[in-house]
């Protein structure tokens, strides 16, 4: 055997190798206890596929290519852990979702190439060779500009209000079938126009798709991007022959969509009507009735509160991350702790803007896991509890979702933490949530209000706490 | 508008619609009470504590001419008469038992509010007269059954010896049930319970009881409005076992089981009765509704032969009656806050609201009973305040058939594909498609909060990429290769900062 073929069959092995530690590292990430080791595998993996890619390409390439190589990898690398070693916690749906972008715009990359080397493809497979190429370039583009409008909307940059155009599902179901045509059109005749056309086509796509949904869905939105970019990745497999990539993708791709669905389901939301952009223009209907006296409280009457309870649990929203407030509610939480008072955390699926998003932040601010409880662990407890305190959620905490049929959130899972004895509710204003739905919440009997800076606040009821005598 | 409580006069009526605490919050919510003079005098508050609450005395005539009537019991026919033309009449009507006592109130020009019909969903709950009434019967049973009792219902250890525990049998777990099986675990006896509806054996426990199971494999109650229904003839057969294993051992009995609508079922029969110990009591709150127990007689109590007290008292919540009152009358409070929604002492009532419909028995000569039907799933007993009104529209999934045919047509596809394609592409799909699986699978048990790790590593992961341009890279062509390199600098951003930022947040996942 040439050295050719040995390292073509060795790295072959490695991508086999490579599959199987990605398998075991999303595995592993399933619990506390070996989300380590998979973070280990995953990065194994990643290690032996580069590796073998690179001996490959040394092997077959001129010291051109290697340089150029070597050089975007280290510079993107760089570019890469510099930036996540800045990021904030609380930053970290749009990070996310900013990576997810790299992966689309290589997708679409990688399929222009494909387009400029068709060269040395056997006759029979021109035509799946085109069609290979149009499919990469299209979900690529679409995961592209998406997750660029996921990022701005997330980062505030641009309004999180979904953008409703007239007729946008007929113009999404136009665009697919134009996409259809253009792929028809392209495995007959390959014109270099159509490529370019069929990019601006996905690019305008993902751009309308993620517009027209709500900030409220946000994090089904970012695990649908993630999906997505593996759907890119195993197209750009199919066109280079490269079963790694195509495991790869798919694994991505098919989790990525199933977490989508899980978040669907604790958000009691069709799953094909999110993808579609539904839910947020369910405009507020009758907010008016549910107007009402709210009583005010202030840090000090809190703190007295917090001393005499003997079980609080907190449900924070995604106003924690707003406010950075995570570090003094776990102070707060490790101070009440102390004093023998029982604190937990309940948390909503989607709260925040990314599946998981509190746990992340109370895991920053050094929370045990333990005391951090689903929504579904907490909820039978809450009617037993002394103290409530909501801090920046608001939908999630809703009791229209569950008592009020008519609300345009009604059904939704929510933490039922009116049936506590006490609620004390942190939030600048009386605004709605992100859904746009009143929250008659705050003018139960039981709850107090708490304006101000979340931060502020907790900083304050933690000092006050010291002061108050049990 | 003015509210009218007057004093009942239904044979041994001991109960008010009104009491000083809920006539402040009447005048609270903007409405001049007026109140019959003695009307309270029963449930031991005298006028003096009305007047205090801001509400004036008046006389028979004035206080049903109000605009708004308050009652206990359904109005006898001299009393409807004096009801003011346009007046609202809220009171216990119950409307599915006297149609005919229905078609009078059509007849008048006044709107009738049946109070009994508040249907069973948690945002209505604080409206439930049945349930405060039940509890109250339930309670109330207990203290009865104590007093016929001739022992201790706790056990003790004394110098003059040992005294065992009562053993207390409660059929029916719903409020009254409930609310017995509490009152006698807290006066310290032993207390079982059985109930066709098995989600209440925890309900059961946590008040002190043992919850008697009947093990028959399909006897599987979901209640679709909140009450027990009618039970399957196997289950009957073992229950009736239970109840006769259970009649022969413990001292007291307590039966609530009350099927809405219909006789109420026996569950104790003679012999299970002539089975039990002499000294033993029985009460039976179902005797009005024919009684659980066989040869109960309703409105009284009797020993039988071989000395077992059968207690049939009907009124049990009339033997409380300051009690049954105020939490009557805190029902007619919540209810009124409901109607009056703009605190300003005016009654609106809207139809397109499921519990103001259900209660409107008739409005301005307009028959509107019965109401539709509403339907809450699983609020097992207004006892158990977590249940939850689950309203949310169903969503229908796909039938049985249609996920077979799109499966046999998804198979079709995948093996048309297969056999047309040429050569690397069946095996790509056969790739593909168990790597999809494989992905479902692994994602399936993920605890909720590593999502975002989660997805930041397989954000990492899809930078596999990065492989596709590098092998591109291998092309001698200027154009690919700065495309690729482009695409292998964006690729690598994402590897290395996605595992990066994994990392750090992994790192910080600890426990105590």
């Amino acid at each position: 055997m040439t050295t050719e073929a040995i390292t073509i069959a060795i790295s072959g092995a490695a991508y086999l190798v490579a599959a199987l530690l990605f398998i075991l590292s999303l595995a592993g990430l399933a619990r506390h206890e070996t989300a380590r080791t998979g973070l280990v595998y995953g990065i194994t993996g990643m290690v032996i596929a580069l590796l073998a890619t690179i001996a490959l390409d040394v092997q077959s390439s001129t010291p051109t290519a290697i340089v150029l190589l070597l050089g975007a990898l280290v510079i993107g690398g760089a570019i890469g852990l510099w930036r996540a070693a800045r990021v904030q916690m609380t930053g970290m749906p749009q990070f996310i979702a900013l990576l997810h972008s790299f992966v689309g715009l290589a997708a679409v990359l990688i399929g222009w190439n494909g387009y400029l080397e068709s060269a040395n493809i056997a006759p029979d497979l021109v035509g799946i060779h085109r069609g290979e190429i149009f499919i990469g370039i299209f979900i690529g583009a679409v995961t592209f500009t998406g997750s660029i409008v996921a990022y701005l909307k997330l980062s505030a940059r641009i309004k999180s209000a979904p953008l409703v155009l007239p007729g946008r599902n007929a113009l999404n179901l136009a665009a697919l079938g134009l996409f259809v045509v253009f792929t028809v059109w392209f495995v007959i005749t390959p014109a270099f126009w159509l490529l370019i056309a069929v990019t601006v086509l996905a690019l305008l796509l993902g751009l309308h798709l993620v517009a027209s949904i709500g900030g409220g869905d946000m994090p089904v939105v970012v695990s649908m991007l993630n999906s997505y970019s593996g759907w890119a990745a195993a197209a750009s497999g199919f066109l280079l022959n490269n079963d790694l990539l195509i495991v790869t993708g798919a694994l991505v791709g098919s989790s990525g969509a199933y977490l989508s669905y899980i978040m669907c389901k604790a958000m009691n939301r069709s799953f094909i009507s999110v993808i579609a952009g539904g839910f947020g223009i369910a405009a507020p209907t009758h907010s008016a009735d549910e107007t009402g006296e709210h009583h005010e409280i202030t840090a000090e009457e809190t703190a007295q509160l917090l001393a005499e309870a003997k079980s609080v649990v907190i449900t924070p929203g995604f106003g924690m991350a707003v406010a950075q407030a995570q570090y003094p509610v776990a102070e707060l939480a490790r101070a009440l702790r102390e004093r023998g008072v029982k604190v937990r955390f309940g948390i909503h699926p989607v709260a925040g803007r990314l599946p998981g998003h509190m746990n992340v932040l109370l895991a920053e601010a050094k929370v045990p896991y333990d005391i951090v409880l689903e929504m579904d662990e907490i909820n039978d407890d809450l009617p037993g509890t002394s103290v409530v305190l909501v801090i920046g959620a608001n939908d999630t905490v809703n009791p229209a979702a569950a008592l009020d049929p008519s609300s345009p959130i009604a059904g939704m899972p929510v933490l039922k933490v009116w049936e506590a004895e006490e609620v004390i509710v942190f939030k600048r204003s009386m605004a709605s949530g992100y859904a746009g739905v009143a929250n008659p919440l705050f003018y139960r009997d039981n709850t107090r209000m708490l304006f101000g800076d979340a931060k502020d606040r907790v900083e304050e009821i933690v000092r006050a706490l010291c002061d108050v005598r049990v | 508008m003015r509210i009218g409580v007057v004093a009942e006069t239904a044979e041994g009526e001991t109960r008010v619609a009104a009491t000083p605490s809920t006539v402040a919050q009447l005048v609270k919510l903007g409405y001049d009470v007026s109140v019959q003079l003695g009307a309270g005098v029963a449930s031991a508050f005298p006028d003096g504590g009305y007047v205090a609450s801001g509400a004036v005395i008046v006389d028979r005539i004035d206080a049903w001419g109000a605009d708004v009537v308050l009652t206990v019991n359904a109005p006898a026919d001299a009393e409807l008469r004096l009801l003011a033309e346009g007046a609202t009449l809220v009171s216990w009507l119950s409307p599915g038992l006297n149609p005919g006592f229905v078609d009078k109130l059509v007849a008048l020009p006044i709107t009738a509010l049946a109070v009994d019909a508040v249907p069973r969903i948690s945002r209505a709950q604080s409206m439930d007269v049945l349930s405060s009434t039940a509890n109250i019967a339930g309670y109330r049973a207990v203290v009865e059954a104590a007093n016929r009792f001739g022992r201790f219902f706790t056990g003790q250890v004394t110098a003059a010896g040992k005294v065992p525990p009562a053993k207390v049998l409660v059929a029916g777990a719903g409020v009254a049930g409930l609310a017995a099986i509490g009152a006698a675990s807290s006066m310290g006896a032993i207390v079982r319970a059985t109930d066709p509806r098995p989600e209440v054996a925890e309900q059961v426990k946590s008040i002190g009881g043992t919850y008697l199971a009947v093990d028959v494999a399909e006897q599987k109650q979901v209640s679709s409005d909140g009450y027990a229904q009618a039970t399957s003839e196997a289950y009957d057969q073992r229950a009736a076992e239970i109840y006769s294993e259970q009649a022969a051992d413990v001292d007291i009995i307590i039966t609530t089981a009350n099927i809405p609508g219909r006789t109420a079922p026996v569950l104790i029969t003679a012999a299970d009765v002539a089975s039990m110990k002499s000294g033993s009591v029985i009460v039976d709150l179902a005797a009005a509704n024919g009684g659980n127990v066989e040869g109960t007689v309703p409105g009284t109590e009797f020993v039988t032969a071989n000395g077992v007290t059968i207690i049939g008292y009907t009124d049990l919540a009339r033997r409380l009656p300051a009690q049954a009152s105020q939490l009557y009358g805190q029902n007619l409070v919540n209810l009124l806050t409901l109607l009056t929604p703009g605190k300003d002492g005016r009654l609106v009532l809207d139809h397109t609201d499921i519990v103001q419909r259900a209660i409107t028995v008739a409005q301005n000569g307009e028959k509107l009973w019965p109401p539709p039907p509403v339907h809450v799933s699983a609020a097992p007993t207004a006892a158990a305040p977590t249940s939850e009104a689950d309203v949310a529209p169903q969503k229908t999934g796909l039938s049985r058939t249609t996920k077979g045919v799109l499966t046999v047509i998804g198979i079709a596809i995948l093996f048309g594909v297969i056999a047309i394609a040429p050569a690397p592409l069946p095996q790509h799909i056969t790739v593909l498609v168990l790597a999809i699986v494989i992905g479902f699978y692994v994602i399936g048990k993920v605890h909720h909060a590593l999502h975002t790790p989660l997805m930041s590593v397989t954000n990492a992961i899809s930078g596999i990429v990065v492989v596709g341009a590098m092998l591109q890279l291998t092309i001698d062509d200027p154009a690919t290769r700065i495309l690729a390199s482009v695409a292998v600098l964006l690729a690598s951003i994402n590897i290395f900062g996605g595992f990066a930022v994994s990392r750090r947040m992994l790192r910080m996942f600890s426990k105590d």
